[in-house]
């Protein structure tokens, strides 16, 4: 609910949303200007967890980056991976095997179910609903287990390199994941939908906030959820295709609803789609080696500019890599959906409530670490 | 038999006593039920499944320093979760445990367990303001605002009560339901149809009279860090904590009094104080349970619920009581 | 006025739903392992920091001292010093440490190295209260191993 506000001069204070706040995702400053309790402006502070990666990509060589595409956006760590690779690959010219490239597919989409799973999870802890969390984390365990099995690491994880995977997966992972889906699949309509989705105090909640039209999307260059939930339908995935998801039949959520509801249920939606696409590509996994044969451990790629995007559980994640022949790269720039996203904050929260506008923000799907880099 | 003095004396410990020990484990139950619900353990380390858990949370409060931050108003900002604790506690004088286990019988105690929630609402607003703190000061303003629109519902509710009953008296009330679960005031359909429904709405109003979830809002724990608690340390705190939880039992005690018989059984066999007991455990239950299932409701939307359901669902169960009692 | 009335009976029953659900969920039993009296399994592949493997037939460590490890970590936590002894043709390993505070467990070593030499370890338990615990002399390790 939004209000036009006169803003009074000598009846406005300034609130600082502080860097250390429940719930800010993250080190995320927000200076707003407050009329009793209705926002005036807001203003987001960035920078304080910025670890300068880009510049660290010209410091070492190719191989050398890998761990701090990681380190990024720890939540959906394996789609950063994959970008990454992507535009080295692309630069340098390695051809994937196709096994390879079914486990890539396979273990992002895992990563993402962990990573919308948490999201719901951190909404809800928001909103005051404490208990979700653990019922959430309860299957999100079971896929760190999973992950934890083939790549040795539960968060963030440094299993792809250029050429394929680190190393393969056997089939105790494939009945895992198997088990794992149809697990999911039942508790979704109860514990996830019947608790939560269905409530009528968090419908109150959600609904008519935070309205963002698709004009303000295009302004500011939203993408992933937060443009699905306006009605753009562009998915990485589909739009500019890459790696085998050509081969898999898999709907993208589109809402025009343009509120907090919204992106919420696209997310929701996203969760089925992921665990669709995971069954199809354990249908039609392929043998085959997992790496390529001939990758030099010196990657010298041609000079050139190269550029690969990726849809990440927040948005379209690009890699824009500039080689100039050397072993490292001359410049690497790193395109983060969640700052385009939190660019839109400013404007949305003009004139709602303070309790709205964290509303607001959990539906965001803010990683502040991904922001500053 | 001279026991007129010893009598006051024992019942003043005695529920000293009972107070205390509520306030401390209720924290214990609470976080074992919340462990329970989420599908994990509460305390297990501190004592047999946690039990001497209240007990350690106790000594570290009080071995902290009561930090009094610069720039407060220092009278009020010390008498705030006094003003917090003293309503619960002088309300355990009047209520009746059982046919002859009562503080005191006051002709109007209804009223005055009503007058004295008020001062707990006061308790919250001095000390929200008194803390030098912008949060506190948001959520002091919510609180009152939520606390007073509750409390209508839940007053016309009661009148409801009082008018079947003919007596504010806590002792005639209860003594009017014994017998079995069918002279209950919650069953009583002779009076008026939507009796259970004014019990939903009396339990409803004492869930945001005790600011608990899902009508957390003036501590509401992601916005705005711990509304107005934020500045209180150590024992400051855990006053506001007990008072909180007595509140609770003493909501707890007027539900089951006005609606649920007092201490009579379900059967009308063995009437007595434990019935009272099972049945304010098992509304405390609830208490729990709602709380830990729902999210937060937002400010204005608690307002709304208030204001637009539950004051005309009420009066229109005072017209028809009114109605239903001079027809039938 | 009939969105007043579904808006309330829906919303009854939602919530009435969700009570059921959490209270089914009360009976069930406890999904959390209680650490430390219950100890997780750790996995084979899981990442610990690395550790030196030992040549079965010699009892020494496989490494050769070839600088490969020390070259491709991207945060310069491992140091090697290898000495060629008298009459010797290979170099012996004399000092191998790992700063494990710098350590990102990327594998970039152990992909390095093309004899086998380095291994990562399954230690997870690793609190201590002083930085310097987390230097490990691998070597040393080795040899409390073996």
């Amino acid at each position: 609910m939004t209000v036009p506000i006169q803003c009074r001069p000598d009846e406005v204070f300034v609130l600082n949303l502080g860097p250390q706040h429940p719930a800010t995702h993250g080190v995320l400053r927000v200076k707003l200007t407050m009329d009793g309790e209705y926002i005036v402006k807001a203003e987001p502070v960035l920078g304080y967890i910025h670890r300068m990666h880009e510049k660290m990509a010209e410091a070492g060589s190719f191989a050398q980056f890998m761990p701090n595409t990681a380190r990024m956006d720890y939540l959906h760590a394996l789609a950063y991976n994959h970008g990454y690779v992507l535009a080295v690959e692309r630069a340098a010219g390695i051809e994937v095997p196709e096994r390879a490239e079914y486990i890539r597919v396979i273990t992002v989409e895992l990563n993402r179910l962990s990573s919308h799973l948490l999201w719901w999870a951190a909404f809800l802890l928001d909103l005051g609903g404490f208990t979700p969390l653990l019922y959430a984390f309860d299957d999100r365990e079971r896929i760190l287990d999973l992950l934890e099995r083939i790549t040795g690491s539960r968060l963030t994880y440094c299993y792809f390199r250029f050429g394929g995977v680190y190393n393969d997966i056997d089939d105790e992972f494939v009945a895992g994941t198997r088990d794992f889906i149809k697990r999911l699949r039942s508790r979704l309509p109860r514990m996830y939908h019947d608790l939560v989705t269905h409530n009528i105090i968090l419908i109150k909640r959600l609904k008519d906030i935070g309205f963002i039209t698709p004009e303000q999307c295009r302004k500011y260059g939203a993408t992933g959820p937060v443009a699905r939930g306006s009605g753009i339908n562009y998915d990485v995935r589909k739009n500019e295709p890459y790696s085998v998801y050509p081969e898999f039949d898999f709907d993208v959520p589109v809402y025009t609803e343009c509120d907090s509801m919204a992106r919420y249920m696209v997310r929701m939606d996203e969760i089925e789609q992921s665990l669709r696409i995971i069954e199809q590509a354990l249908d039609k996994l392929p043998d085959g080696p997992v790496r390529a044969k001939k990758v030099p451990k010196i990657l010298k790629p041609a000079a050139g500019d190269y550029y690969a995007a990726v849809e990440a559980a927040r948005g379209a994640f690009g890699c824009r890599l500039v080689c100039d022949g050397g072993k490292s790269a001359y410049r690497l720039k790193l395109r983060s959906p969640t700052f385009s996203n939190l660019s839109l904050f400013g404007e949305v929260a003009e004139g709602m409530l303070l309790a709205d506008a964290l509303a607001f923000m959990g539906s965001l799907d803010l990683v502040i670490p991904e922001i500053d880099r | 038999m001279d026991t007129s003095i010893w009598r006051p004396i024992i019942y003043l410990v005695c529920f000293m006593a009972f107070a205390g020990l509520n306030a401390a484990y209720l924290g214990w139950c609470e976080r074992k039920g919340a462990g329970r619900i989420q599908r994990r353990t509460g305390p297990m380390e501190v004592g047999f499944h946690g039990l001497l858990q209240p007990l350690a949370d106790g000594l570290k409060l009080m071995s902290k320093q009561l930090l009094v931050p610069e720039g407060v108003d220092h009278i009020l900002f010390r008498i705030a979760p006094i003003l917090a604790m003293i309503p619960a506690l002088t309300s355990m004088v009047v209520i009746p445990f059982s046919g002859n286990i009562q503080g005191r019988a006051v002709e109007l105690s209804v009223l005055m367990l009503f007058a004295l929630a008020s001062i707990g609402m006061i308790a919250i607003l001095i000390g929200g303001w008194a803390s030098a703190n912008k949060y506190a000061v948001i959520s002091a303003a919510r609180s009152v605002s939520q606390n007073l629109a509750y409390e209508i519902p839940m007053l016309l509710t009661v009148i409801t009560i009082v008018m079947i009953t003919g007596s504010m008296n806590l002792q005639d009330i209860a003594m009017d339901q014994q017998g079995g679960f069918w002279h209950w005031n919650i069953f009583r359909f002779d009076k008026s149809v939507f009796m259970p429904v004014s019990f939903l709405i009396f339990f409803i109003c004492s869930v945001a009279e005790t600011n608990r979830a899902p009508f957390d809002m003036a501590e509401a724990e992601s916005e705005l860090i711990a509304g107005f608690m934020t500045e209180y340390g150590s024992m400051g705190f855990g006053l506001f904590m007990m008072g909180e939880y007595l509140n609770i039992v003493v909501g707890a005690c007027l539900t089951t009094i006005l609606f649920l018989g007092g201490w009579s059984c379900p059967f009308g066999l063995f009437p007595g104080v434990w019935w009272f007991l099972i049945k304010i455990y098992i509304l405390i239950f609830t208490f729990i349970w709602v709380r830990w299932t729902y999210p937060r409701t937002q400010i204005y939307k608690l307002l709304n619920l208030s204001w637009k359901i539950l004051i005309p669902f009420s009066m229109v169960n005072l017209l028809v009581t009114a109605a239903f009692i001079k027809v039938f | 006025m009939s969105a007043y009335w579904n808006d309330m009976f829906g919303g009854a029953k939602s919530l009435a739903i969700g009570l059921s659900i959490t209270a089914r969920e009360f009976f069930k039993p406890v999904i959390t392992m209680q650490y430390p009296w219950e100890v997780p399994e750790i996995p084979e592949r899981y990442r610990g920091h690395i550790e030196l493997v030992k040549n079965e037939k010699t009892g020494k460590p496989k490494c050769i001292c070839c600088g490969m490890c020390m070259r491709s970590c991207p945060s310069g936590c491992i140091s090697l010093v290898g000495k060629k002894p008298e009459g010797e043709k290979k170099k012996v390993l004399t000092k191998y440490e790992l700063d494990f505070t710098k350590c990102s467990l990327c594998g970039s070593c152990i992909e390095s190295c093309n004899f086998g030499a380095i291994q990562f370890s399954r230690d997870y338990n690793l609190a201590s209260t002083r930085k310097e615990d987390y230097v490990f002399d691998l070597l040393k390790r080795l040899e409390e191993q073996g």
